[in-house]
């Protein structure tokens, strides 16, 4: 019989070896279903390689997708920090994408960097204001704010669809329901040839660590996630902080929807968050809530992103097959949390106490 | 004549990392003996009641029960050994009634006789005098009743041997006197019994023989009869201590927080405060006694503006801080360092080290967006220097020092900042002899500088030591403010029982 163990001797060195090894496990399982299917996992894998990185053009490719998710995962862990489920990170993407569209449409003819700013201004605004709802519900009414964040999606969504069907409809596009395409004023600037969006997140990602680690809003922001009873014991203004930092990351997820409709759909429409809200928690979680940890994981992401559709065509394998890879690789590396927290030990049936 | 021999451990090592928590320990209770066990936190008492309980394991060492060697690997082991633990914070189910719990967890047969269940129950209860109720349901139950459940359930698992762990720490003096019976009368019927607990009166009172650990070596094993409490107390601490309580004579000063008819309600708009009124004084210790749940913890948080008041006023410098927020009144100089029962609960975040845990209430002090910890982090050097706090460092998670400690970082942080009124609740809550009179040292020079404090404590000998008066709660209500110099234990005891008693 198997008897689990809580832990006691765990170094960091030790963990990272085990979540080193799950990945390899997980490759292997993974290499088995690709085995099972008719193909060669080595060569699969290596192509998954080389479809995330194998060229400059596919290397940027990845990069396009990494940056919104890193961006996201920044967003939302300020909310995990203190243990506020917000997983609404697509609603408020699409929120910020909506604030940012309204200004790219209608004052087309404000000089670029002016319009720019304002569209900026006005994402980091939609977005927050989308997550100021759940957490003004939390704070009054205490209700769930994972549910409540998971339907604000939803709405996001068919909010962003309406506008695409109806009143925001092109009315050039002849009839398809398309929102017409930003004027190139409201489109960010490639630097060193990806879109300048790279720059706000490196950006974003270093003043979050920073305030988080060192400021007194980080701090309080810890401390009620740590512990809402001590929070208030402290003084700590419990229901301010809940707001101010739903907003804050309600609003970098703002960002992204800002910067994915100017930069790379150039217009704006539903479907584009593009499920990095979603994905994005998961990043967010394996970072251990770090953010510089974010990056190197949100690459590794994108890559299994960019890699998995390039072996749909290579290989003919279905898309719904690629997912399960990704599927397979995040099974294991949270299963083997558990094992950086327990042991097992055999334990022999027969009754050792009586002996 | 030789006794019979019910527990014999020899040479127990045990380490938790890098620590070594029990070192070549030997400890030996005989039948029908009451056995004490006495060390300072962090001594090595309750990992090794752990080990003889089958929670943990020994690294080495020999236990043999009743005569046989055992190896135990899980509770369940020790349970079939006849080995019962009474743990400090009970484990019943509520909702059920008594005959539940105790056949709670039973091998048996698919169907229950109730019948015979509540007769065994009944033939244990008059076999050791332990009055009971089969059908009772546990919510229902003072805390004493909880208590003879417990025992009940592990002498109805069949055990012999007891293992009680600070039994005594939420008993009225009346309660505390009839579990002494019980237990006396469980020797009389040949169990052995194993008591944990810091209260040195008490292990004078019940105890035959004490084996004292200190710092996870034992270090001797005294017949109770040949020892006395200071000789007991040295060897616990390892240097010679003086076991009384100072009490500094202070001129009494202005009120500095008058409390009038103060009225509070649960959520289930039960009266949790029921007219409370008294005035704490500058340069006094105003001590607090009542059973657990009397009361104490919310007057505590109203006072500090976390629980909301139905009527009433609370007057400080001529104002009335009720409905201003917990920052608002913190600002006002009135700081409270509450220690709940599980310890980091609410005044301490356990995963921060020493100077995030400081910054919790300094930072609102601060300026700018940013937090400076250098200073703080010199003031947590000085202050465990000054306390004797013992951490690896200022910057070692709180949750992994022992509970003196920790307790010692609550406080040292309160009276950092110079607080006019000071509440403590349960300040020494599980702490030694010695860290105690490190928290009593430091409450008297607070209020020798003029601090008006509310000390609310659950050791009635302390209270009438350490505090100048002593209100008694009991059900939200007062039942008696008395000058400790005047009122006796006994009638301490009663007041806690609602009583109300004119002194």
């Amino acid at each position: 019989m198997l008897r689990m163990v809580k832990r006691t001797d765990m170094t960091s060195n030790k963990a990272s070896l085990i979540r080193v090894l799950s990945i390899l496990f997980a490759l292997i399982t993974a290499g088995l279903f690709i085995a099972i299917m008719g193909h060669n996992p080595i060569k699969v894998y290596s192509a998954m390689f080389m479809g995330a990185f194998g060229s400059t053009f596919r290397i940027k490719d990845t990069l396009i997708i990494a940056i919104p998710l890193i961006l996201t995962s920044v967003g939302i862990m300020i909310a995990f920090k203190m243990k506020f489920w917000n997983i609404g990170g697509e609603g408020q993407i699409l929120m910020g994408a909506f604030f940012a569209s309204f200004i790219a449409l209608n004052f087309d003819t404000l000089p670029k960097p002016l319009l720019l700013l304002m569209m900026f201004i006005a994402g980091f605004i939609g977005g927050g204001l989308w997550a100021l709802l759940p957490a003004f519900l939390k704070v009054k009414f205490d209700t769930n704010e994972t549910i409540i964040t998971l339907m604000l999606n939803y709405i996001a969504i068919k909010w962003i669809t309406y506008l695409q069907y109806g009143p925001w409809k092109d009315p050039k596009s002849m009839g398809f329901p398309k929102i017409a395409n930003f004027s190139d004023a409201a489109i960010l600037p490639k630097v060193f040839g990806i879109h300048m969006g790279w720059i706000i997140t490196l950006v974003i990602v270093v003043i979050v660590s920073v305030m988080m680690k060192y400021s007194k809003k980080g701090y309080e922001i810890s401390v009620v996630g740590e512990s809402m009873d001590t929070a208030k014991y402290s003084g700590i203004n419990v229901n301010r902080v809940i707001l101010g930092a739903l907003f804050v990351s309600g609003g970098i997820c703002g960002i992204v929807g800002m910067i994915e409709a100017s930069a790379v759909n150039q217009t704006l429409s539903a479907s584009l968050s593009a499920g990095y809200g979603f994905t994005a928690i998961i990043t967010t979680w394996l970072s251990a809530l770090n953010a510089a940890v974010i990056i190197p994981v949100s690459i590794l992401f994108a890559a299994m992103i960019k890699g998995g559709s390039f072996i749909q065509t290579a290989f003919q394998i279905p898309q719904a097959a690629a997912n399960i890879l990704q599927s397979i690789i995040l099974f294991f590396v949270i299963g083997s949390e558990f094992f950086v927290q327990y042991k097992l030990v055999l334990k022999s049936s027969k009754k050792e106490g009586s002996v | 004549m030789q006794e019979e021999v019910f527990v014999q451990m020899n040479d127990i090592c045990k380490t938790f990392g890098s620590v070594r928590a029990n070192y070549n320990i030997n400890f030996s209770v005989n039948k029908g003996e009451i056995h004490a066990l006495l060390g300072e936190n962090g001594a090595g008492k309750s990992t090794l009641m752990n080990m003889l309980s089958g929670i943990y394991k020994p690294d080495s060492g020999s236990i043999f029960i009743h005569g046989k060697e055992v190896k135990f690997n899980s509770p369940k082991d020790a349970i079939n050994q006849k080995i019962g633990m009474i743990h400090q914070h009970y484990k019943l189910v509520e909702v059920q009634s008594a005959k539940a719990n105790i056949i709670l967890g039973q091998a048996g047969s698919l169907f229950v006789n109730e019948k015979k269940i509540s007769s065994e129950i009944k033939a244990i209860s008059t076999n050791y005098g332990i009055p009971i109720d089969p059908d009772k349901k546990v919510y229902n139950m003072s805390i004493g009743e909880k208590q003879s459940v417990e025992i009940l359930k592990v002498l109805y698992q069949g055990a012999d041997i007891l293992i009680m762990d600070e039994p005594t720490a939420v008993l009225t003096p009346q309660e505390t006197e009839k579990l002494f019976k019980i237990i006396r009368n469980m020797a009389k019927e040949g169990c052995a019994v194993i008591i944990i607990t810091h209260k040195l009166h008490e292990v004078m009172a019940i105890s035959d023989r004490v084996t004292v650990l200190h710092k996870g070596t034992t270090v001797a094993t005294v017949k109770t009869k040949a020892s006395s409490p200071k000789e007991l107390t040295d060897l616990m601490v390892g240097k010679s201590v003086n076991l009384s309580i100072q009490r500094p004579q202070v001129k009494r000063g202005n009120a500095a927080l008058k409390v009038a008819d103060l009225m509070a309600y649960d959520q289930d708009k039960v009266k949790v405060l029921d007219g409370v009124s008294f005035d704490l004084f500058e340069g006094e210790i105003l001590g607090v006694a009542g059973v657990v749940g009397s009361g104490q913890k919310e007057l505590c948080e109203a006072i500090a503006g976390l629980y909301t008041v139905e009527s009433g006023s609370i007057i400080y410098n001529d104002e009335n801080i009720l409905g201003l927020s917990p920052r608002a009144i913190i600002k006002r100089g009135i700081t409270m360092s509450f220690i709940p029962e599980d310890r980091l609960g609410m005044g301490l975040v356990a995963s921060m080290d020493m100077v995030d845990n400081y910054l919790l209430k300094a930072h609102h002090n601060q300026k700018g967006v940013f937090l400076k910890r250098k200073p703080i982090m010199t003031k947590c050097e000085h202050m465990i220097d000054q306390l004797e706090i013992k951490t690896p460092g200022v910057h070692h998670p709180i949750k992994q020092l022992s509970g003196g400690n920790i307790q010692k970082v609550l406080i040292g942080r309160e009276i950092e900042t110079n607080p006019h009124v000071l509440i403590t609740a349960y300040a020494v809550r599980g702490l030694d002899i010695g860290a105690s009179h490190t928290i009593y040292d430091l409450i008297n020079d607070q209020k020798q500088k003029g601090v008006a404090i509310l000390f609310i404590g659950e050791d009635l000998d302390v209270l009438l030591e350490l505090c100048d008066r002593i209100m008694v709660l009991c059900d939200g209500r007062i039942t008696g403010i008395v000058k400790s110099d005047t009122v006796t234990k006994e009638d301490l005891g009663l007041m806690m029982a609602g009583e109300a008693i004119s002194c």
